[in-house]
């Protein structure tokens, strides 16, 4: 049977990403570990992106608050905004913004600065100066993404909520101690947890899909920004297709 | 071979012995067959350079010779050893005796030339000291004339500076075997003299064979003790400079018009 074209790019790309992710295991798995390089990896992925997911973090929890506000009042509940803010924070719209901007900053830089890499045979010179390159540049990186993720996402959980808290006290007052005591009224364990797992999975498909399209990155510079560029549109659609995954998962388990 | 001649003023090629042979050696990317029953035999001490048209095969050549690229089918006998069957340890243990000069320079722009320098050596070399490293990158890096660039970046060197830079990381293992992708391309003549001139000096002082790469003529004369011709995957003619500038033959005397 024959396959129309895009259909068949799109089915040969599923089919190298499956393989590079494959050769990614097995370089994780197999000694020598490239430990120093992923330690500075962590510290890069994640320090240059905490300012700006902690600044949309913010900025969400705040503008969250202030337009369920009225709705909340109409309805004679806004003794519980704390909750409902919070909820949708932890469950949806922190791990998935975070994962956006982070797909936005990470996933483009990755894409460009191993695109770049490529074209000027950086990676080809590693390989003969005695590392392996799939070990010391994508190991390295896939692994940092998919740690400095879930961070990220709780610091910017936290930040939110702060937002969420001054969000509250713009009208009115709410002390913060009853602000707290809302919120985990509402949140659960079963909230928090399936929300924190995700982000390993968009952390890890951000950081593979930046090395995927940087690692064979072709055609000289315009290459390079064709890496990035389709790093960040393809690892941003993955994330909201792991995010329908994740909650037909908690469906079936019951935890929504 | 087309072209058989007994004189050679390189004496190496008589008297020393294989360090790579290639035999047969085959290449195809689809349906392009780049290399097509390729054989060339270097010489310890010898410099072979390889003439070619842009895209007739001579990155791919020296990228399967490093074990860059995988050879389809042949022989490739690097220093008594078949690497055509290498795993990636074992290569990397023949990558310790042979250099590759890549065409595009390809130093680590996020590092310092020191850095650039420390990396293969770090790698290859686990257990080397912090002052035996120091003085490895002062040497190579006054072997090329630019000791007081060690601190600087990539991006500050010009292209002559980087292309120098990139030989001096070539040369920090001592590698008994050099391989030069183009190493004159996209300099000016006096630059592109100094560093072939740069290259006999090295082979002199450091007793290297190497394989070298060029279309700039200039380079080829200074280098060359054999210019080896490679057309339509094969090597067409190999023979000392002086008698395949002299040759009949209409395909290899396009090269030195
Ligand atoms: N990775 C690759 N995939 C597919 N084709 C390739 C690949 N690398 C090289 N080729 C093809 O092999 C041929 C030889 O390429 P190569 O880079 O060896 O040329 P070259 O002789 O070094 O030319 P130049 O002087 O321009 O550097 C070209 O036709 C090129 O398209
Ligand atoms: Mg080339």
């Amino acid at each position: 049977m024959k396959i129309p074209g895009p259909g068949e790019e799109f089915l040969n790309e599923t089919g190298a990403i499956a393989r590079f992710t494959g050769s990614f295991v097995r370089e994780t798995v197999s000694p020598r570990y490239e430990i120093k390089e992923f330690i500075r990896q962590c510290y890069l992925i994640g320090y240059k992106s905490l300012p700006l997911i902690g600044l949309t973090g913010f900025i969400m929890g705040l503008v969250l608050t202030m337009q369920l506000r009225p709705t909340m009042i109409s309805y004679g509940v806004e003794a519980k905004l704390p909750a409902m803010v919070s909820l949708s924070i932890v469950r949806e719209i922190g791990p998935v913004i975070s994962a956006l901007i982070f797909a936005g900053k990470i996933g483009s830089s990755i894409g460009a600065q191993l695109g770049s890499m490529r074209v000027t045979e950086q990676i080809d010179a590693m390989d003969v100066s005695g590392t392996n390159p799939m070990k010391f540049l994508v190991v390295t990186r896939v692994l940092a993404a998919t740690l400095m993720l879930p961070i990220l996402s709780i610091l910017s959980d936290t930040i939110s909520l702060y937002g969420s808290f001054l969000g509250v006290n713009i009208r009115s007052h709410m002390s913060v101690h009853l602000f707290i005591n809302q919120v985990f009224s509402i949140l659960n364990f079963t909230d928090i947890l399936p929300s924190i797992i995700k982000t390993f999975f968009f952390g890890f498909a951000i950081g593979i899909v930046g090395c995927y399209k940087g690692y064979y990155s072709k055609n000289g510079t315009e290459g390079v920004g064709h890496s990035a560029n389709s790093a960040v549109v393809l690892s941003s659609v993955i994330v909201f297709i792991l995010d329908l995954l994740a909650v037909q998962i908690t469906d079936l388990l019951g935890y929504n | 071979m087309d072209i058989v001649s007994a004189k050679y003023q390189n004496t190496a090629y008589q008297t020393g012995e294989p360090v790579i042979t290639i035999s047969k050696l085959k290449k195809q990317f689809g349906k392009n067959k780049v290399l097509d029953e390729f054989d060339l035999t270097l010489h310890k001490g010898e410099s072979i350079v390889v003439l070619g048209r842009s895209g007739a095969g001579k990155s791919v050549l020296i990228k399967c010779v490093i074990g860059l690229m995988q050879a389809d089918s042949g022989i490739i006998d690097v220093l008594g050893k078949d690497i055509t069957t290498f795993n990636h340890h074992e290569l990397d243990k023949m990558r310790m005796r042979v250099g590759f000069l890549f065409q595009s320079n390809a130093l680590y722009d996020s590092m310092t030339i020191r850095e650039n320098l420390e990396f293969p050596m770090r790698r290859h070399l686990t257990n080397i000291s912090a002052k035996e490293s120091e003085e490895r990158i002062i040497e190579a890096l006054t072997n090329v004339g630019l000791a007081h660039t060690v601190d600087m970046m990539p991006a500050e060197l010009s292209g002559g500076m980087q292309k120098r830079i990139a030989l001096a990381r070539t040369l920090i293992l001592k590698p008994e075997i050099i391989l030069y992708d183009e190493p004159t391309t996209g300099l000016d003549p006096i630059t592109g003299k100094e560093i072939s001139t740069l290259i006999v000096e090295i082979q002199e002082k450091y007793q290297t064979s190497s394989i070298i790469i060029s279309h700039d003529m200039k380079c080829v004369k200074t280098t060359a003790d054999r210019v080896a011709v490679l057309l339509n995957g094969k090597c067409h003619a190999i023979d000392t400079y002086d008698m395949l500038e002299k040759s009949e033959d209409t395909l290899v005397k396009q090269f030195f018009e």
